[in-house]
């Protein structure tokens, strides 16, 4: 046992009092599903955890007519004070049972548990407070006076933060004083339905918020529902695409959280320490199922065989295995599907001629896994430099020019986020001006907030979440406002859409 | 003995030039009362994307104008256009057949309209945009930015300059580029526009004007990768649906049409429909 080697130090699943089975959680209650149930798995281990329940049409039916009849009968009318004295009580509930919520996360998603215990579900409590807070203040949300809620919000969620993603989700909605009928992604449904029970816990009104379980078809049956006001998507970009296309026409509101290959970019002046800690968070955390995820390292080229030294040798303590296990830094791949995607994409890269390095690292025999990798000597032309991998792959580049820098980082459809990591300040400022993304961190990488606007340009999607910005989306300005009608625009920033220009003198001839 | 007058001929204005159309196509425009005006030129389907090519290239040096002055560049549109107004005046008489007061008024709401959209060059970030109180030692703040290059499908209805104005001013403030596809009835006002853009210190490539149908040029402009927004307010007749499901191929920005007197009526909502909201995360040192 080298000084390196810990003994496990697993978190205990007493604290979690799973059902055998789940059903949809419709108008307050569980209710089974009429399409075929399906198993969830631990896929650190394969071994099941509980049946879920299908949805199918008729129930996504039956989930948008109980948000409907919520929604004019119950949420719609109550007090803004009162619709957030429920988000404050969810928030509550959320921080009580933080540990059993972080213990079943990691069991279904596969994450390690120190990332779900310390940023997945405190930042789910810190959303439904911070968006309780809001549901009295609308006035202020930056979309005139008196706005109201647009109705029913059909929101889809992925697997990679499944609670975490849940809360971006729901609590602005109700903020705003929609009611919501949410899918989870099919491989990690546990948590929202055991955040279903918190609701019953908070004695949210029945039909306010509804969770419907299933695949990819429940989600389509659930965006396209000819009664949706709203849809919100986080997921890939193709499926954003097809979501985008299937509204074309309608007033649907759409809010995007699609893909990203975001760059990281060290500067040789940067805090090659703090830098290194930065591209091992950009890329490794969740192991880099994340959309906005650093899997583009862009290092200056005097630094480039510095920075690759300490980033392997910091790789090579990463312990990988057991996620439930409190020293686990690297977590299992959420599925086969996931992990065949992965390798696809890595041996493209090995045949493109990128140099492939892994940490000796041993990878439990059960269980989907991925050691972390990354590919030197690749150019913008491969596909691991321009398709999302979602996994533990980084790829590097290197620039000499600050202007070389800002073009390799602009050069993808995507635009969600980016990182720069240099000393000087003034150049963070210009290099932040000049990068085509959503978000953007300076000496820091991977910080989420509440308070903090997060979404992409270009292909990464559009409309933000978090934040005022994140509220207004939800909000649809008082009428007689002189909104410029967006629905797949992104016009939730659209402060007092009641700033008119006068009237001029004389009528215009029509 | 009276002058023979001279004339204008009516051309595409892109990249800061008045090219003919490549195809070499004309349509006739005649007035309201039938009499023959002009031939404009037909922009062809090569004209729109060349003008998307001029759009991207004057996007940088326009965004990355000062927000003041682009304020003032947008204020000297207003000058011009005062200075010009007895031309628009009788161009808009002829061609949608009103009397020269309601054209008077019209003109005179079209230059306030660029008087009032200046004045929001340096503002509307500050109302748009915010810090943000996140929980760590971060100075965390969120601007809005141009969107990049913008297609409009202009009014084709309404007021044949203040439609186009309306449209084409908001899209501007913040620093984004455009494409703009004229009303294809009524497009002389929009062309002389385009000269007032020449010599109004406007950068040759910031406003690009189309003249010929909307249909045709609608969805090579709606399935650009290259356009990052488009404005379909004056496609209302159009298949406009589907120029939505084309501009979702990738992810562009879609305003739906709008019809009637109120259509792209000023509002801070048309500038910042046109915006990316950017959130910056600045760590902060311990001391």
């Amino acid at each position: 046992m080298s000084f390196l080697d810990y003994a496990p130090a697993p978190e205990s699943q007493a604290v979690l009092n799973l059902r055998p089975d789940y059903g949809l959680f419709i108008n307050g209650d569980f209710v089974a599903g009429r399409g075929v149930p399906f198993q969830t798995i631990n896929p650190a281990t394969e071994k099941p955890i509980a049946m879920i329940a299908h949805a199918n049409t008729a129930d996504v039916d039956t989930a948008v007519a109980a948000a409907r009849r919520a929604y004019d009968r119950t949420w719609s009318k109550l007090s803004g004070s009162d619709r957030g004295k429920y988000l404050f009580r969810i928030a509550r509930l959320v921080q009580e049972r933080a540990r059993e919520l972080a213990v079943a996360e990691t069991l279904d998603n596969g994450k390690p548990i120190k990332e779900s215990r310390d940023v997945d579900v405190p930042l789910v409590a810190a959303w439904f407070f911070y968006y309780a807070g809001w549901a009295d203040k609308l006035d202020h949300a930056g979309v005139g006076p008196t706005p109201s809620s647009r109705g029913v919000a059909a929101q889809v969620i992925p697997w990679n933060f499944p609670l975490l993603m849940l809360a971006w989700k729901i609590a602005p909605a109700l903020a705003a004083g929609n009611t919501v009928v949410l899918k989870p992604a099919e491989t990690t449904s546990l948590t929202a339905l055991l955040f279903a029970e918190i609701l019953q816990q908070a004695d949210l009104p029945a039909g306010v918020v509804n969770i419907v379980t299933g695949g990819r078809e429940t989600g389509q049956a659930l965006v396209g529902h000819p009664d949706v006001n709203l849809v919100a998507f986080t997921g890939s970009t193709g499926a954003g695409r097809a979501i985008a296309r299937s509204v074309a026409g309608t007033d649907k509101k759409v809010i995007l959280e699609l893909g990203g290959k975001a760059a990281n970019i060290v500067f040789d002046d940067a805090p090659i320490d703090q830098a290194v800690e930065g591209i091992v968070n950009g890329i490794f955390f969740n192991q880099g199922h994340v959309c906005c995820a650093g899997s583009r390292l862009l290092v200056q080229e005097s630094i480039h065989d510095d920075v690759i030294d300490r980033l392997k040798q910091r790789l090579s303590t990463l312990r990988l295995g057991d996620p439930l296990d409190k020293n686990t830094d690297i977590g299992a791949i959420n599925s086969a599907d996931q992990l065949q995607r992965i390798r696809e994409l890595t041996d493209i890269g090995e045949q493109e001629g990128g140099e492939r390095w892994s940490p000796a690292c041993v990878l439990p025999d059960s269980g989907f896994w991925f050691a972390p990798t990354i590919f030197t000597n690749v150019s913008t032309s491969h596909r691991i430099a321009r398709d999302e991998v979602f996994g533990p792959v980084l790829s590097v580049l290197t620039f000499r020019t600050p202007a070389e820098a800002i073009a390799k980082a602009n050069n993808t459809p995507y635009g969600l986020s980016a990182g720069i990591w240099t000393e000087k300040g003034s150049r963070i400022l210009a290099v932040a001006d000049k990068l085509r993304a959503g978000v953007i961190w300076a000496n820091t990488f991977n910080r989420f907030d509440p308070a903090s606007p997060f979404g992409g340009y270009k292909e990464s999607g559009y409309g933000r979440e978090g934040g005022r910005h994140g509220l207004a989306a939800y909000l649809k300005p008082a009428a007689g406002g002189s909104a410029a009608r967006t629905v797949a625009a992104p016009a939730d920033a659209s402060p007092e859409l009641d700033a008119k220009a006068p009237v001029s003198r004389k009528k215009a001839a029509k | 003995m009276t002058r023979l007058a001279v004339p204008k001929t009516y051309k595409l204005y892109i990249g800061g030039k008045f090219p003919r159309s490549e195809s070499g196509r004309v349509y006739e425009i005649r007035s309201h009362g039938g009499d023959f005006l002009a031939n404009a030129a037909e922009a062809s389907r090569k004209d729109a994307r060349d003008a998307v090519v001029a759009a991207r290239s004057a996007l940088g040096g326009w965004a990355g104008a000062t927000a003041y002055n682009r304020g003032q560049v947008l204020y000297r549109i207003a000058e011009l256009l005062e200075g010009r107004r007895v031309q628009f005046i009788d161009e808009i008489v002829q061609t949608e057949g009103v009397t020269p007061s309601a054209a008077s008024a019209q003109v005179d709401e079209a230059i306030d309209r660029w008087v009032w959209y200046a004045g929001w060059a340096d503002k509307y970030m500050q109302v748009a945009g915010n810090a943000n109180p996140v929980s760590g030692p971060y100075f965390n703040i969120s601007v809005p930015e141009p969107t990049g290059v913008v297609a409009i499908i202009a009014p084709q209805s309404g007021g044949s300059l203040l439609g186009l104005v309306s449209a084409v001013a908001p899209a501007l403030v913040s620093g984004n580029t455009v494409v703009v596809v004229a009303n294809e009835t009524m497009p002389l006002s929009a062309v002389s526009l385009g000269e007032v853009l020449a010599t109004s210190d406007v950068p040759g490539g910031v406003v690009n004007i189309l003249t010929g149908s909307p249909a045709e040029m609608a969805p090579w402009l709606a399935s650009h990768a290259d356009v990052n927004a488009i404005d379909l307010v004056g496609a209302g007749d159009l298949d406009w649906v589907h120029l939505q499901i084309d501009a979702a191929e990738t992810l562009t920005r879609v305003l739906q049409p709008e019809n009637g007197p109120d259509a792209a009526s000023p509002s801070l909502a048309r500038i910042v429909a046109f915006t990316e909201t950017k959130t910056i995360w600045h760590t902060k040192g311990l001391i």
